[in-house]
C-alpha cells in the first residue's frame, strides 16, 4: 500500500472528481472566473482533471469594470498560457441598456449589479452548470450549500429546499431553464488554498502580496484609492503597505495592512489572524443574512 | 496531516449546535469578527454568555425557529488533524439531510440529553449510523451540569444504550459525560467528572484511527470521462479519467472492463505531470490500457481476479428522500457512481419501524421511510455488498419528473 494521502492531495482528488462529474453530466458548463486564488485554484485542477485534453468548458468572467488592473492583466496572461477559451460578461453593458442601475452615495459598489450581468450571460450563453471557488468556510450561508447547488429559472436558491447529496455521487438533472452552481472546492479552507497554491507553485495576481498603496479608511477598512470609490473630503489618502485576501470589486474590497512579501508569509499571517476573509468584505457586512439574500437572488 | 470528518446527531434542544460551537471555541477556531456578530446577534444563553449554537445557524429560518434544518458544514484543525464536521438536523422530518450529512462521514458523535436519556430519536439516528455503517461513533451524554454532574445518571445512560445497540450492527462505541454549555470534557478534561477517566471529546476525535484497509480486496474504478485531445502529437491519446474508488490498482495489473467483461492490462497511470506506478482509493487518476477496447463513462475498471456482482436484480436498503411516496409502477433512474440508468423499485421487502428496530410489512414508502427492497435496473450494475465495500456499493434514486434525487440505496445482494 502508499502512504495514506496528505489532506491536501484528498481535497484535490475530491474537487478533480467532482470537476470531471461536471463535464460528463452537462451539455454546457462553464468555469466562472474572477481572477482571485479561488478560481486560480479552479484552474489548476481542473488542468489536473482534463490535461492534456482541452477544457470542457470556458472560462467566464462577469467584469464589473471597477477590478484592480492586476487582476484583469493576470487573467488574460493566464488564459494565452493555459490556451482556453474565455467568454468576459460586462457590468457596463447592462448599465449602458438601463437593465440595472448603477448605485450612488458614499459606499456605492457595482457588487449587487454583478448578478444581473452572471444571469443573462448564464441565459445568453445557456450554460447548464456555472463552477465557482466558493468554499464552505467563508461564510455561514455558504456552510450550508449543496456541492452541486441547483437554481431556478430566476437564478434563485432555495436553502430550504436542497437535494440530499449522498456520498460523492452528485445528482446534475435538472429541467431547462435551469442550471446548477457547482462548488469543488467546498471543503477547502482558506488556508487550505493558500497551502495549495504554495505547494503547487501556482502564480497569483500581485496583489495578493505586500505592495505601496494609496488607501483611505472607511469603516475601519482599508480601501484602495480609485477613481471607482466615490471620495470626499473626509477621506485622506494614505500611503501604506498592503495586500488583499480576496479579489473583488474595488469598491467592497478592503485591504489588510502587511508586511507579507512571499507566500510563506501569507500564510503565516492568515494562521495567526484573528479575522476571518470575508471580515474585509463591506457586502458581508449589510446585515446579518447579506449573504444568503444575494444568494436567494442569483448571487454566486 | 489527515482529515476526520464526522457528524454529530442528537434531538433538537439535546445542544448539538452548541457542542460544535464549544468545539470551535475551545480548539481557538471563531475568529474575532465572527465572535463580534455571534455578540451583536443578542442571542443569550440563561446565563448571559454567547449562544454558541448560533455559529451554525446560518440560516434566517434557523435563526428564526432555534433549529436546524439543513447540514451545515463546519471546519477546524488542530496540530493533530484537520476536521470537517457536518452539523445535521435533529428533526424526523429532516432525516434526509441527517442521511446527507452521515454519508461522508468516518465517524458520528450521538448527543443524548442527560435529563431524558435514551429515547426514540437516539434509536433512530443509532439505527441510521449502523445502516450507513459509519466506523465509529461516539455517544455524548450531555447536559451533565443540569443532572448535577452525577455519575449514576451517566452510568444508567451507558447502560439503557448498551442495551439498545446491541441489536444493531454498531462498530467501536465509545461514551463521554459532557457539559457543552458550560465545557465540561469537550475541548478539555473537566475536574467537575473525576469520576470520568475516559478522554475527552477532542482527544477521541484526534487520535481515532481513521485508516481502513477493508476495501484491499476490491480494486474498482468507474470511467468518469474518456480523455481524448485529438491533436496531431497526441492523436492515439486514449486515456480512461476517474477517481478509485477502493483498492489498489499497479502498473501490468490485469484489468477487466464491466459490463462487457473486456480484459486487459494495465499500461500507464497518470496524475496530471506524475508517473504513479499505483494508483489507489481516494486518487482521482487516468488510468490507460494496453488494448483499445471501446469503453466510456459508466464503465467500471476493476482488477480481473477481484470481480463485482453484475446484476440487473439487487436487494438493497432504502430511505426514502422526498415528499411524494415510492410509486411502485413508475420508472426511477438510478446513479451509482458514474453510471445512470433507469430502475423500477420492483418489491418492498419490509419497511423498518425504527424507533423500536420492528419490521414492518406496509407497503408504502413514504418520506424518510427506511427498509429493504429489490430494485430492477434497465442495465446491469457491477457493485458490491455495502458491508464489504461502501464505495462500491450505494447509489441513489432520481425521479425523473422532478428531478430530486428521492432515495438513498445501500446495496445487500444480488436478488433471485
Amino acid at each position: 500500500m502508499s502512504t495514506k494521502p496528505d489532506y491536501l492531495d484528498e481535497l484535490e482528488a475530491e474537487a478533480i472528481h467532482i470537476l470531471r462529474e461536471v463535464a460528463g453530466q452537462f451539455e454546457k458548463p462553464a468555469l466562472l472566473f474572477s481572477g482571485g486564488k479561488d478560481s486560480i485554484t479552479l484552474v489548476r485542477l481542473a488542468e489536473k482533471a482534463f490535461r492534456p485534453g482541452k477544457f470542457p468548458f470556458p472560462l467566464v468572467h462577469i467584469d464589473t469594470g471597477h477590478n484592480f488592473e492586476e487582476t484583469i492583466k493576470y487573467r488574460d496572461e493566464m488564459v494565452a498560457r493555459i490556451g482556453e477559451k474565455l467568454i468576459v460578461g460586462y457590468v457596463q453593458d447592462d448599465i449602458d441598456a438601463g437593465r440595472v442601475v448603477e448605485q450612488k452615495g458614499k459606499n456605492a459598489s457595482r457588487n449587487q449589479l454583478q448578478t444581473v450581468t452572471l444571469l443573462n450571460t448564464i441565459a445568453k450563453h445557456q450554460f447548464d452548470a456555472c463552477i465557482g471557488g466558493a468554499r464552505r468556510d467563508e461564510e455561514k450561508a455558504r456552510a450550508k450549500e449543496r456541492v452541486f447547488s441547483v437554481r431556478d429559472e430566476f437564478g434563485q436558491w432555495n436553502p430550504k429546499s436542497q437535494r440530499p447529496e449522498l456520498w460523492d455521487l452528485y445528482n446534475g438533472k435538472i429541467h431547462k431553464g435551469e442550471n446548477v452552481r457547482v462548488f469543488p472546492i467546498s471543503n477547502w479552507t482558506e488556508l487550505d488554498v493558500w497551502n495549495y497554491i504554495r505547494r503547487e507553485n501556482i502564480p497569483l495576481p500581485s496583489i495578493y502580496f505586500a505592495h505601496e498603496r494609496d488607501v483611505i479608511t472607511r469603516n475601519g477598512q482599508l480601501m484602495a484609492a480609485s477613481p471607482f470609490l466615490n471620495m470626499d473630503d473626509e477621506d485622506i489618502v494614505q500611503r501604506k503597505n498592503v495586500r488583499f485576501r480576496t479579489v473583488g470589486d474595488m469598491s467592497c474590497t478592503a485591504a489588510v495592512e502587511s508586511y507579507a512579501f512571499e507566500i510563506d508569509d501569507i500564510i503565516n499571517e492568515i494562521s495567526a489572524s484573528n479575522i476571518s476573509e470575508r471580515g474585509a468584505r463591506m457586502d458581508d457586512k449589510v446585515s446579518e443574512a447579506a449573504m444568503e439574500d444575494r444568494k436567494k437572488g442569483g448571487y454566486f | 496531516m489527515n482529515m476526520l470528518k464526522f457528524l454529530t446527531a442528537g434531538s433538537v434542544d439535546d445542544g448539538k449546535s452548541t457542542l460544535i460551537g464549544r468545539l470551535l471555541y475551545d480548539t481557538d477556531s471563531i475568529l474575532d469578527d465572527q465572535l463580534e456578530a455571534l455578540q451583536r446577534s443578542n442571542r443569550k444563553n440563561d446565563d448571559g454568555t454567547i449562544d454558541l449554537a448560533i455559529l451554525t445557524d446560518g440560516l434566517k429560518a434557523e435563526r428564526e425557529q432555534g433549529i436546524t434544518i439543513d447540514v451545515a458544514y463546519k471546519y477546524f484543525q488542530t496540530d493533530k488533524r484537520k476536521f470537517i464536521i457536518a452539523d445535521t438536523p435533529g428533526h424526523i422530518q429532516y432525516t434526509r439531510n441527517m442521511v446527507t450529512g452521515a454519508s461522508n462521514a468516518g465517524l458520528a458523535i450521538i448527543l443524548i440529553d442527560a435529563r431524558k436519556g435514551v429515547i426514540e430519536q437516539t434509536i433512530r439516528h443509532s439505527f441510521l449510523v449502523s445502516l450507513l455503517e459509519i466506523p465509529h461513533v461516539i455517544v455524548c451524554v450531555n447536559k451533565m451540569d443540569m443532572v448535577d454532574y452525577d455519575q449514576q445518571v451517566f452510568d444508567k445512560i451507558v447502560a439503557d444504550y448498551r442495551e439498545m445497540a446491541a441489536k444493531l450492527n454498531l462498530h467501536d462505541v465509545n461514551f463521554i459525560p459532557v457539559s457543552a454549555l458550560k465545557g465540561d470534557n469537550v475541548g478539555f478534561k473537566s475536574d467537575r467528572m473525576f469520576w470520568y477517566e475516559g478522554k475527552s471529546l477532542l482527544d477521541y476525535l484526534e487520535t481515532v484511527e481513521t485508516h481502513v484497509d477493508e476495501d484491499a480486496n476490491y480494486t474498482r474504478m468507474p470511467v468518469q470521462w474518456v480523455v481524448r485531445p485529438q491533436t496531431d502529437e497526441l492523436h492515439d491519446y486514449r486515456g480512461y479519467a476517474g477517481k478509485v474508488l477502493s483498492g489498489t490498482f499497479k502498473l501490468n495489473d490485469s484489468v477487466t472492463v464491466l459490463p462487457s467483461g473486456f480484459t486487459t492490462t494495465l499500461d500507464r497511470i497518470e496524475l496530471f505531470d506524475k508517473r504513479p506506478e499505483e494508483a489507489s482509493a481516494g486518487m482521482s487518476v487516468t488510468l490507460h490500457l494496453k488494448d483499445e477496447i471501446d469503453i466510456s463513462r459508466g464503465d467500471i475498471l476493476v482488477k480481473s481476479n477481484q470481480p463485482p456482482i453484475v446484476s440487473q436484480l439487487i436487494e438493497a436498503d432504502l430511505c426514502w428522500m422526498d415528499t411524494k411516496p415510492l410509486d411502485p409502477t413508475h420508472t426511477y433512474l438510478i446513479q451509482h457512481n458514474s453510471k445512470v440508468t433507469r430502475c423500477k423499485i420492483s418489491e418492498v421487502l419490509y419497511k423498518m419501524q425504527i424507533n423500536t428496530l420492528e419490521k414492518l410489512y406496509d407497503e408504502e414508502f413514504k418520506l424518510n421511510d427506511i427498509g429493504r427492497i429489490v430494485v430492477k435496473t434497465a442495465e446491469p450494475l457491477a457493485f458490491d455488498v455495502y458491508q464489504q465495500n461502501k464505495a462500491n456499493g450505494r447509489a441513489i434514486i432520481i425521479d425523473s419528473r422532478s428531478n430530486l434525487t428521492v432515495g438513498a440505496l445501500m446495496f445487500r445482494a444480488a436478488a433471485e
